[in-house]
């Protein structure tokens, strides 16, 4: 029994490595970078999971943590000849290093995601409910002004290009030599490099789900007082959940600087935090493989409102009558539809909710 | 006696309802203690100020000869105590095996939680998510998910609630049994007259927040002010 369940995950496991992996060579190049930025999102969103799925704590400002992974890899990546290459002048005690390879500064970006998640959610923690929405909404909106107001280093409105740099890996001659001879088009590069620690990241949010941290996160969720009562510390668990949601949104931003080779403040605005709850609820909350559809939707279903018309404020509409239409029709996500289609059989693939 | 517990001079108030009014007692190392009184005397706010959940307004609360007030809410139960509540809080997106882990992560070595579940007869249904499963079987997990936790004091909050005769008497042998195979100190609320008085070693009756008696259960089913409250309180019911 046990045994069976093992095999079919990591079965499962295997078949979204093999899918991700023979991707690339179905499709065309422009769609490599289309789906690497799926991969971006669905890291986004599994972090977002953690703490809105899991733990029960909604956040409407994840895009700003997404900001937080941007920048940083981006200010590394350029280094103070760099920046000072651009005309910016950033502080003496900012240690903003010579110029960083682009893959260096992901585990960097996390890390400074995960400090800002924990320095956010240890004050507003104390908030509840609609209130702690609110509080995170808040930070949502503030982020481009923010990014503004410290232009020295960010670039203010203009932003950052990487373009240029030398730590951009391939952007230059648009080709990766990859180890083992190959060489890789850019952005078939970074949609392998997305993917790979996407699949990563999905092994770390599977293992935390089913970790005593899973298990005392979604207590929380369900009924807070018992989980006290059992030895589940709010504050702590709350503060961690945060975090490491911001590490997974960091990681992201970090991608997505990379994938559009510069930072704006304008690429930050309200709208990203919000879609990562669209996304969220899209893939299913509590939910981890199905996910990816929610990332899916984040990415194509602008293009197809596009395509449908260009009329002004119709494609906006079309997207919120699909997404209305979406959530009465799967109030559960795409996770909870597969859950009751493939019953019994796979339901232990995917981490019950509700 | 050696009083694992003793709640001292502890008053709680709601507003303008005073829920505790100047309560003590104690629980001895070892004994089955009941606490019992009419609907709104103030027992589950006993539990609560106990587990910590609630502030009281004065008073103390003293496990092992060491201030409670001092220990946060969430470690109260590696302190050693693990409670029940009266209506039931468990996880139900958890399977119940993972509502009786988070209990287990409170404690190193003793029973696993497999193994709890196997004594409160529950190992069948270990892997299916607690929601949706029957009232009976929920208190039941509840219980293995204190148990887990190794604790030394037991609240149990009317574990008798939804229960039919013939259960109830099921249930105190059970209790009793429960004291033995590990080694606990029990706090008892319940309304079942004929449970609380066949398994408790001694019993506080508590009205309107008022401790009104103490003794052993054949002293307190004789004392004056019990029978008052009791028949005030069938009274007012009629
Ligand atoms: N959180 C709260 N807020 C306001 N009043 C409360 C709260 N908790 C308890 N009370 C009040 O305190 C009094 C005692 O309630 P408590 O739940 O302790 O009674 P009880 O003895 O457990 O009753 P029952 O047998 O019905 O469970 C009641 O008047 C109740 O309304
Ligand atoms: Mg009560």
């Amino acid at each position: 029994m046990l045994a069976a369940r093992t095999a079919i995950r990591v079965l499962g496991l295997a078949l979204f490595v093999a899918v991700v992996v023979v991707v690339p060579s179905r499709i065309s190049e422009f769609r490599a970078s289309e789906f690497a930025l799926i991969g971006i999102f669905f890291i986004a969103i599994l972090g977002l999971n953690i703490l809105t799925g899991y733990t029960g704590v909604i956040s409407l400002g994840h895009g700003a943590f997404m900001a937080v992974g941007a920048y940083t890899t981006a200010i590394l990546m350029l280094g103070r000849p760099g920046l000072e290459a651009g005309g910016l002048s950033p502080p003496d005690w900012l240690p903003v290093g010579d110029g960083m390879k682009d893959v260096y500064t992901i585990p960097i970006a996390a890390l400074v995601a995960a400090l800002a998640g924990a320095l956010f959610g240890l004050p507003a923690l104390r908030l509840s409910g609609p209130y702690l929405a609110l509080a995170t909404f808040g930070v949502a909106v503030a982020t481009p002004s923010v990014i503004r107001k410290f232009d020295s280093v960010t670039g203010g409105s203009g932003g950052l290009n990487l373009f240029d740099s030398p730590n951009l890996t391939g952007a230059i001659f648009n080709a990766v030599h990859v180890p083992g001879g190959r060489t890789l088009t850019f952005n078939d590069w970074l949609y392998y490099l997305t993917w790979t620690i996407a699949l990563a990241l999905f092994v770390v949010a599977w293992l935390i789900h089913h970790s005593r941290l899973g298990r005392a996160l979604r207590a929380i969720r369900d009924d807070e007082i018992a989980a006290v009562a059992s030895g589940v510390g709010l504050a702590w668990h709350k503060t961690l959940a945060f975090s490491l949601s911001a590490l997974y949104a960091g990681v992201a931003g970090s991608l997505l600087a990379m994938s559009a080779f510069s930072v704006q403040p304008g690429a930050f605005p309200v709208d990203r935090s919000i879609a990562l709850l669209v996304g969220l609820a899209v893939g299913g909350l509590g939910s981890l493989v199905p996910l990816v559809a929610g990332a899916v939707f984040l990415v194509f279903l602008p293009q197809w409102a596009q395509d449908l018309s260009q009329a002004p404020g119709v494609p906006a509409v079309i997207y919120g009558a699909v997404l209305i239409g979406l959530m009465i029709v799967l109030p559960t996500g795409v996770g909870g539809l597969l859950r009751r289609v493939l019953g019994p059989l796979t339901s232990r693939l995917y981490p019950r909710s509700q | 006696m050696t009083a694992l517990l003793s709640v001292e001079h502890v008053t709680r108030r709601f507003g303008g309802v005073v829920a505790l009014d100047d309560v003590s007692f104690e629980v001895p190392t070892g004994e089955i203690v009941g606490l019992i009184g009419p609907n709104g005397a103030g027992k589950t706010t006993a539990f609560n100020v106990i587990t910590r959940l609630y502030r009281p307004d004065a008073g103390r609360v003293v496990l092992d000869g060491r201030n409670l007030l001092r220990t946060p809410a969430h470690r109260v139960v590696r302190r050693g105590i693990a409670r029940t509540f009266q209506n039931v809080a468990l996880w139900p997106s958890l399977t119940v095996i993972d509502n009786v882990r988070v209990g287990a992560a409170a404690r190193s070595g003793g029973r696993t939680p497999l193994e709890v579940l196997e004594y409160v007869g529950l190992a069948g249904v270990a892997y299916r998510p607690a929601a949706g499963l029957p009232f009976g079987t929920l208190k039941r997990i509840e219980l293995a998910r204190a148990l887990a936790s190794g604790p030394r004091l037991l609240l149990l909050d009317e574990p008798a609630g939804g229960l039919n005769h013939e259960e109830v008497e099921e249930l105190g042998r059970f209790v009793r049994g429960l004291r033995e195979d590990f080694e606990l100190t029990i706090l008892l609320v319940e309304h079942h007259m004929n449970l609380v008085m066949g398994i408790s070693d001694r019993v506080f009756v508590l009205n309107f927040g008022r401790r009104i008696a103490a003794g052993t259960p054949a002293e307190v089913q004789r004392d004056p002010a019990v029978i008052e409250a009791y028949l005030g309180d069938e009274h007012a019911a009629a």
